[in-house]
């Protein structure tokens, strides 16, 4: 289909793009990949009056590691985060999970940004940020990420509000991202991180709720000394996940049990 | 006869280069000076009575032109939408289609109002702005429920929703059969409404030129002759005023067959507005609108022998017809005449119930009711298999059609032209490795595995058709082929076919029958097709795997002809006596003596000039018609392998093994190609793809390719492929077709192999798609 009519701009700064959303007002979208926004907007499901463009600023691209944590910028491509030998080395799980989002052009252009910034309760880096205590940082402030995704599609940040990078912390022990889907391009329909960190287990659900949930009671039974087979019967604790074309509700949770056993099993085998 | 033998080779495709560098030529790639582009107001119900339509702010929106309602189309067409008879003689009942509704709309998508714009964005910010009240009706949904006797009615003014109830063989047939059996398998089968999805969606451009009533359209098409017809009749106007061109098309597999409310409706606009219109659509509306292929579902029943001897078969299929006759719906039905599959029968009782719903209608689609007759009998012949604890290898050698005993007359008096079955099934049981997959069948179950392996030992019959079948099932017109073959004097040769490649190669393959017939070099032979301005008076088209078995023998008459005349000719200019003369190797020359020759390009050129036999008008072309004395009979045998994971139920194919069996083969490549579209497509509906509407609604639910779910590349295992050469004797180029082979075996093969791993849990049939979801509720469900 044919988009909604939009007025474009392009910023050459953050300043400037967080200026433009404001003269735009609150139905203006920033566009990095597009890769979500545009297909919303060929079926108008989406009609932004404005987009404002960030592909030009450069400073937004970089991937640093200092003081133990990792800084991902907001217009780092997946295909960058996937091939970077700084991630691999300091948070191979966000490398691996780079690596399995959409397909090649969807990772030429996506950026972490703009997965964080959507919010779709399928997306697989908020995921991560959640259960790693990542921190989003924009032009205004930073936001625990516990605090950023408030529901789907909808998070903190305020009308002229840009992401300017995320910061997690870094960690390189036993990990696994498993993302269950039918496609190799699709969204997840359920996935799950595991990751070590500091002695102790996080481990994360992906879709099985409107923003991404910490399976905590799994967490705590792992500590508790539990096999991965027992400790991943929590992981449908508390789970109300909506039936969709690709899973019943009943199916998800099943997954969310069967995946988190297979996430830490396979973490563990490293 | 070719030095060079060019039929039977791989040679690479003649239209790639072109088609894969952007220099191809689609229907979105025509412009026409002066063109409005049109957008439609679909009906967002499934059933509803039209109250209003508000047009004035549409009217008024920036570079609109006009805003048009079905009152501004009545005058102007009339008897659109044929409903052939095809498989089914008579129906009950064939709601009256207009393509703008007036009253009342029968399915989502249907069309209310149209807009002319300056652009294409300003006709589809326009559409947004026209307002439309509904006042919604029920939507017959539920095929079953649909006959209930207090049903909601799919046309108000209907008496039923019973398009036809058509017995062909009654229950008496198999009475003996039933009475004899020592077991008897019981099973309902269902068949998913699939979207074609074609790469290039449907699109047409028109031009009426209101001066001389000319009218030419372009548009995406896979029968341009039939448009034609259909359109000129409707319009009212001859069909010698209209010119249909169907240039490069991005694929159909049976969705652009029948004509289509938008193939009136952009030329009417055409002349309304008195300016060129265009027309492409969306993905959307595609998946919404382009007709759907399958939504069936059979009740079976099989009646045979403790040692496994087929005895007899009831069918009842049950066909969801949608809210409007599709102009080949009926089609479908032949799934009944090929119930009976590779397999002699005492008796098969068939009937066929056409139900009419709210919902965009069936028409042919890859197979049209062949792969559903192979999914039906595939599954039944497993079922009896597994009653009588009998490998499911065994039971099809014994019931096999022999090769001695063709030609066979099947169930339905319908003459099966050849074949050998067990040949091919030998070649793909070697391929598989049989043996060593039970073995590893039986290691596996120890482990609680679940690996299975799936038989599709299929046949079809193609290449439609013989005149005495095919034109009472168009309502008139046999389905024969047409070539014109033209030699000009410096001897290029241009073959004209009535049928029209969407994706089968013509370009490439037919030029190699010429070019080897008449011994000419390759790049001197182009093929045309696809403009009805151009060649024969009528062409028939390309769809149901006919374009070689009939086409191609017809260009080949064609051909004939040309050397026929050559041949007088050269004997003339050898002065010799024709019986003297032999053609060989692209030349004429006097028997005895080889040096006494004339090149076929002198002799063209010779046509052209004075020195003729007494007689013999210039030129050198013919024209040829070609009536099959029956349809041609591919067959082969498929072997999926699968394993499902025990935990969630996903299915997984791990080997593939096709071995097809087309008769001669012009090239391989492409051969090995339509098997590989076809398996996919098989794979598609198998495991992946459902038009999926809500119960209550009738709300599309799965209207974008994210949610229609058609597999990758990345979802298809290598396969396999081999072949068997079984020549037709229906034909002197012994070929049969093979476009929709795949899809017909495959499905079979692959529900097959899942119901085959999950029978330890006493699962015994499972329906399409196989979903990890369902296959994970079913396995949980025999586990309790």
């Amino acid at each position: 289909m044919i988009p909604a009519a939009f007025e474009y701009a392009r910023a050459s700064s953050v300043d400037e793009a967080s200026k433009l959303l404001s003269k735009f007002g609150e139905d203006a979208k920033v566009l990095a990949g597009g890769h979500s926004l545009i297909p919303l907007m060929r079926l108008r499901l989406a009609q932004p009056t404005a987009l404002v463009d960030i592909n030009g600023i450069q400073e937004l691209d970089h991937i640093t590691e200092r003081g133990g944590k990792l800084h991902v910028g907001a217009l780092t491509r997946h295909v960058t985060i996937q091939n970077s030998s700084v991630v691999q080395e300091k948070l191979p799980l966000l490398a691996e999970v780079a690596g399995e989002v959409g397909d090649n052009q969807v990772r030429n252009m996506g950026t972490m940004g703009g997965v964080i910034a959507h919010a779709d309760s399928a997306g697989d880096y908020p995921t991560l940020a959640v259960i790693l205590d990542a921190e989003i940082v924009t032009n205004k402030r930073t936001i625990p990420a516990k605090d950023f995704f408030k529901d789907l599609f909808t998070t903190a940040l305020g009308p002229d509000e840009v992401v300017t990078e995320v910061v997690f912390p870094v960690a390189n022990g036993p990990h696994k991202y498993v993302k269950f889907r039918r496609r190799l391009f699709d969204w997840a329909i359920v996935g799950v991180a595991a990751q070590k960190l500091n002695g102790g287990w996080r481990i994360g659900l992906t879709n099985v709720g409107p923003t991404p949930v910490r399976a905590t009671a799994v967490e705590k039974a792992l500590h508790d000394g539990a096999t991965p087979e027992d400790a991943s019967q929590h992981a449908s604790d508390g789970l109300d996940p909506a039936g969709d074309l690709r899973a019943s509700p009943e199916y998800k949770k099943h997954l969310a049990r069967v995946l988190t056993k297979r996430a830490i099993q396979q973490a563990q085998g490293q | 006869m070719a030095v060079t033998q060019l039929v039977g080779s791989k040679i690479h495709r003649r239209e790639d280069p072109r088609l894969i560098t952007g220099h191809g030529h689609y229907i979105d790639d025509f412009t026409r000076q002066g063109t409005a582009y049109a957008a439609f107001v679909r009906s967002p119900l499934a059933h509803a009575r039209i109250k209003s339509i508000d047009v004035t702010d549409a009217s008024k929106a920036p570079g609109v032109t006009g805003v048009y309602t079905a009152r501004d189309f009545k005058s102007l067409l009339a008897g659109t939408h044929p409903a052939a008879p095809a498989f089914v003689a008579e129906k009950k009942f064939v709601p009256e289609r207009f393509p703008i509704a007036e009253k009342e709309v029968c399915y989502q998508g249907e069309i209310v109002a149209a807009v002319l714009a300056e652009t294409k964005a300003q006709a589809a910010d326009a559409a947004g702005l026209i307002q439309v009240e509904y006042d919604e009706l029920p939507a017959v949904m539920d095929l079953e429920k649909a006959l209930e006797k207090n049903s909601p009615k799919s046309h108000t003014d209907g008496p039923d929703n019973v398009c036809w109830d058509f017995t062909y063989t009654g229950p008496d047939i198999t009475e003996a059969a039933f009475k004899e059996a020592d077991v008897v398998v019981k099973e309902r089968i269902l068949q998913n409404r699939l979207a074609p999805v074609p790469m290039e969606p449907r699109g047409v451009l028109a031009e009426f030129e209101g001066f001389d009533k000319k009218l030419t359209i372009w548009m995406s098409s896979q029968n341009p002759h039939f448009i034609r017809l259909f359109v000129s009749g409707a319009m009212g106007l001859k069909e010698s005023q209209v010119r249909v061109i169907s240039p490069d098309v991005g694929g159909g597999f049976g969705s652009k067959i029948s004509p289509y409310p938008e193939d009136y409706l952009v030329p009417t606009l055409s002349r309304l507005a008195e300016r060129p219109v265009k027309w492409i659509e969306t993905r959307t509306e595609s998946i919404q609108n382009a007709t759907h292929g399958r939504g069936q579902f059979y009740d079976c029943e099989v009646a045979a022998k403790k040692d496994g001897t087929l005895l007899g078969m009831r069918v009842v299929q049950y066909l969801d017809v949608g809210a409007y006759h599709g102009t080949f719906g009926a089609f479908q039905p032949v799934a009944c005449l090929m119930a009976g599959g590779a397999y002699k029968w005492k008796g098969i009782s068939a009937r066929t119930v056409g139900v009419l719903t709210n919902r965009v209608p069936t028409d042919p689609y890859r197979g049209a009711g062949r792969p559903e007759a192979t999914h039906l009998v595939e599954r039944m012949v497993d079922l009896v298999a597994l009653e009588l604890k009998m490998d499911p290898v065994d039971i099809r050698r014994k019931n096999f059609i022999q090769p001695k005993d063709f030609p066979f007359t099947q169930s339905f008096g319908l003459v099966v032209d050849s074949g050998d079955y067990d040949k091919a099934l030998d070649k793909a049981l070697e391929h598989a490795g049989y043996a060593e997959l039970r073995k590893k069948q039986a290691e596996l179950r120890k482990q609680g595995r679940y690996m299975g392996i799936g038989f599709s030992t299929w046949i079809e019959l193609c290449g439609f058709g013989p005149s005495a079948a095919t034109a009472p099932a168009t309502g008139g017109i046999a389905l024969v082929e047409s070539a014109q073959v033209r030699v000009t004097p410096t001897g290029s040769v241009l073959v004209y076919t009535g049928t029209h490649s969407h994706g089968q190669g013509h370009e490439t393959t037919f030029p190699q029958i010429v070019a080897d017939q008449l011994g000419v070099p390759y790049e001197s032979v182009e093929l045309r097709h696809g403009d009805t301005a151009e060649g024969t008076a009528f062409g028939y088209g390309t769809y149901g795997s006919r374009s070689l078995a009939v086409g191609g023998v017809a260009i080949s008459r064609a051909v004939g002809k040309v050397i026929d005349k050559s041949k007088k000719l050269a004997a003339h200019m050898l002065e010799a006596a024709e019986e003297d003369v032999v053609f060989e190797h692209g030349a004429f020359h006097v028997k005895g003596s080889p040096d006494k020759s004339k090149a076929f390009g002198e002799v063209a050129f010779a046509s052209y000039g004075m020195s003729l036999p007494e007689g013999m008008e210039q030129g050198l072309e013919a024209v040829a018609y070609f009536d099959p004395p029956n349809l041609v009979w591919p067959f082969g045998t498929h072997i999926a392998v699968v394993e499902i994971d025990a935990e969630t139920g996903t299915p997984l194919i791990t080997k593939y093994v096709a071995v097809d069996d087309c008769g001669n083969i012009i090239n391989p490549m492409i051969v090995d190609g339509q098997i590989h579209g076809g398996i996919v497509q098989a794979i598609g509906q198998a495991l992946y793809e459902e038009v999926v509407y809500d119960d209550d609604s009738g709300q599309l639910k799965t209207g974008t390719m994210i949610d229609y779910m058609l597999p990758s590349a990345n979802e298809i295992p290598t396969m396999i492929i081999d072949k068997t050469i079984t020549p037709s004797p229906t034909n002197e180029l012994g070929v049969k077709g093979i476009g929709e082979a795949g899809t017909i075996a495959a499905s079979a093969a692959v529900i097959n192999a899942i119901c085959d791993a999950l029978s330890p849990l006493g699962i015994k049939h499972v329906d399409m798609p196989a979903t990890p979801d369902r296959l994970w509720k079913m396995m949980k469900e025999a586990r309790q």
